[in-house]
């Protein structure tokens, strides 16, 4: 069924700390590895060795500069995007077979691959660019949240997380029930003011990002503007005993 | 918005087969017989095969048939219910008109009504999406069915309406490109929104996420039809209302008819190929494009 549920027990999501990504594109190696072996359909490449190469990624990574008012320094900001996994996902109403879902238990949203005709119409109605249609298999790829790991016995308990958070290694990316206010992530959003990406869409996304910190800013004028200066002034000045009569000597030759 | 032929020519040509046999279905032209066997051709081949075009946008063309089964929530799945009514009822109500020289009033009636409906259902499709403001307004449908009444209208050779109609669907046309042009900027979506980082400065595209290029860039970020978009708009508009209005307003011969029905595809033709690739998708705003 195309129409989305009224509630979900769970809203399994995300939480991107845009402070800490460092912009290594690990999480978009991994998903591609973990999702091309897995659930459904492999993310083809096309002509991946040529010139005019291009893929299916479930998971991109962004980078922005934002240039603050004034004369302060520039920022430069990496900005992971995968699926969302809205409540009111728009992508999920438009479908004609009822191949696209929101899960009811979790809150997931995901393809039924053998149902899906590529018509291409959830990606239209994606405003985050979460969906891409797979040029060899002719359906709709997106993130599945790592459905096939998450509740996998079969895999060790660490393990039992989506392949973008196991593999980040600057921990900017935080798996959990953000339908439940005491568990970690929705404390990590409530700490950090979690925000959600257009919401004037209306899609409201269970993903949330947490903004970066602002930068340090410059000292006030009269201030010493390095504060280890004062620490490493040389301690010896000049030099004494048999070394300053060699310096004197040797200065008089 | 990607132009792909195959959609431009789909909405193009199955609107105006639809809106023959909105005509077809109200008695407008009485015709039975042969003559009505030729209109219903006409109407048919339009609109099947504009159908039959949509599919080859398919990834998976083979498995179109379950697009009839989210009647409850999907625009397209209700426009392939509309269709494939309208043209059952319609064939019902031609057999009768040409094997039978009678004219069924209701199955025509309920037929044309359909068929408006098969029009009305295609335009929500797009109008639907708010990711691409340009298409999410009221006047969306009201262009398409103006359209599409006009050309049926001018197929039908209802001239005096055609005429009428045509001069309309020219106006909504108009709006739609002065409203349409203010549409991203009223909808609040910028970067500063998709990135959520607008509070802090001016934010800009300092590096894609991939080196070459990928579906979303192919299919929501065209912006090379923007560039010549008024010429195009006034070619459309020249093509489409301006000529067809002139030579009907000419002593009619069929000649004259038939230039008026192929000026007007032309230019509803170049008017579709600019709704695809005038439309921004929100999502270009991630690549710091529109």
């Amino acid at each position: 069924m195309t129409t989305l549920p009224a509630s979900t027990t769970r809203k399994l999501g995300l939480v991107i700390d845009l402070d800490t990504c460092v912009g290594c594109h690990a999480c978009v190696i991994s998903c591609k590895g973990w999702n091309t072996e897995n659930y459904g359909a492999p993310l083809s490449d096309q002509n991946a060795y040529g010139a005019d190469n291009a893929g299916t990624f479930l998971n991109r990574v962004h980078s922005y500069e934002v240039q603050p008012e004034g004369d302060a320094a520039a920022q430069l900001i990496h900005f992971p995007k995968s699926c969302l996994h809205c409540e009111d996902a728009p992508c999920v109403t438009v479908c004609p077979t009822g191949a696209s879902y929101k899960r009811v238990e979790d809150g997931i949203v995901l393809v039924n691959e053998s149902n899906c005709i590529g018509c291409g119409l959830c990606a239209w109605a994606c405003p985050y660019g979460a969906r891409e249609l797979d040029a060899a298999e002719g359906v709709m790829k997106k993130c599945t949240l790592c459905v096939d790991r998450i509740y996998n016995e079969n895999l060790p308990e660490e393990d039992r997380e989506p392949a973008c958070v196991r593999t980040c290694p600057s921990n900017a990316r935080h798996f959990g029930d953000l339908g439940d206010e005491t568990s970690d992530v929705s404390k990590l959003v409530a700490e950090r003011g979690g925000m959600d990406l257009m919401p004037e869409q209306g899609t409201k996304p269970v993903n949330k990002y947490l903004p970066p910190r602002p930068k340090d800013t410059l000292p006030h004028e009269g201030h010493d503007l390095d504060v280890l200066a004062p620490f490493l002034k040389p301690v010896a000045e000049e030099p004494k005993g048999f070394l300053g009569w060699l310096d004197k000597t040797l200065e008089k030759l | 918005m990607h132009p792909a032929p195959s959609v431009i020519f789909f909405t193009t040509f199955s609107g105006l087969g639809f809106g023959l046999l909105v005509f077809l279905g109200l008695g407008y032209p009485g015709v039975t017989g042969w003559s009505a066997f030729a209109f219903l051709t006409i109407a048919y081949v339009m609109a099947v095969g504009g159908l039959m075009a949509s599919t080859f946008h398919l990834g998976r063309p083979e498995r179109a048939l379950k697009a009839f089964t989210q009647w409850r929530s999907s625009w397209l799945s209700r426009e392939a219910w509309c269709a494939v009514g309208a043209l059952v009822l319609m064939g019902l109500y031609g057999a009768g008109l040409v094997f039978f020289g009678t004219r069924v009033t209701a199955l025509g009636v309920l037929g044309a009504a359909l068929s408006l409906a098969t029009v009305f259902t295609t335009s929500m499709i797009y109008t639907q999406l708010k990711t691409i403001p340009r298409w999410n307004m009221a006047l969306t449908p009201v262009k398409f069915l103006s359209l599409s009444l006009a050309g049926g209208g001018l197929l039908a050779g209802q001239l005096t309406i055609a005429l009428v109609l045509l001069v309309i669907a020219g106006g909504v046309q108009l709006l739609t490109w002065k409203e349409g042009d203010k549409a991203l900027a009223a909808s609040g979506t910028n970067m500063a929104t998709a990135t959520g980082l607008g509070d802090r400065g001016t934010v800009r595209a300092f590096e894609p996420p991939h080196t070459g290029t990928n579906y979303l860039l192919r299919e929501f970020v065209h912006v090379v039809g923007r560039r010549h978009s008024q010429k195009l708009r006034l070619i459309a508009l020249v093509l489409m209302t301006v000529v067809p209005v002139l030579l009907l307003m000419l002593p009619f011969s069929h000649i004259i008819g038939i230039l008026a029905i192929a000026s007007h595809i032309a230019g509803v033709l170049t008017a579709r190929w600019l709704f695809f690739a005038e439309a921004e998708h929100v999502v270009g705003l991630y690549y710091g494009k529109r």
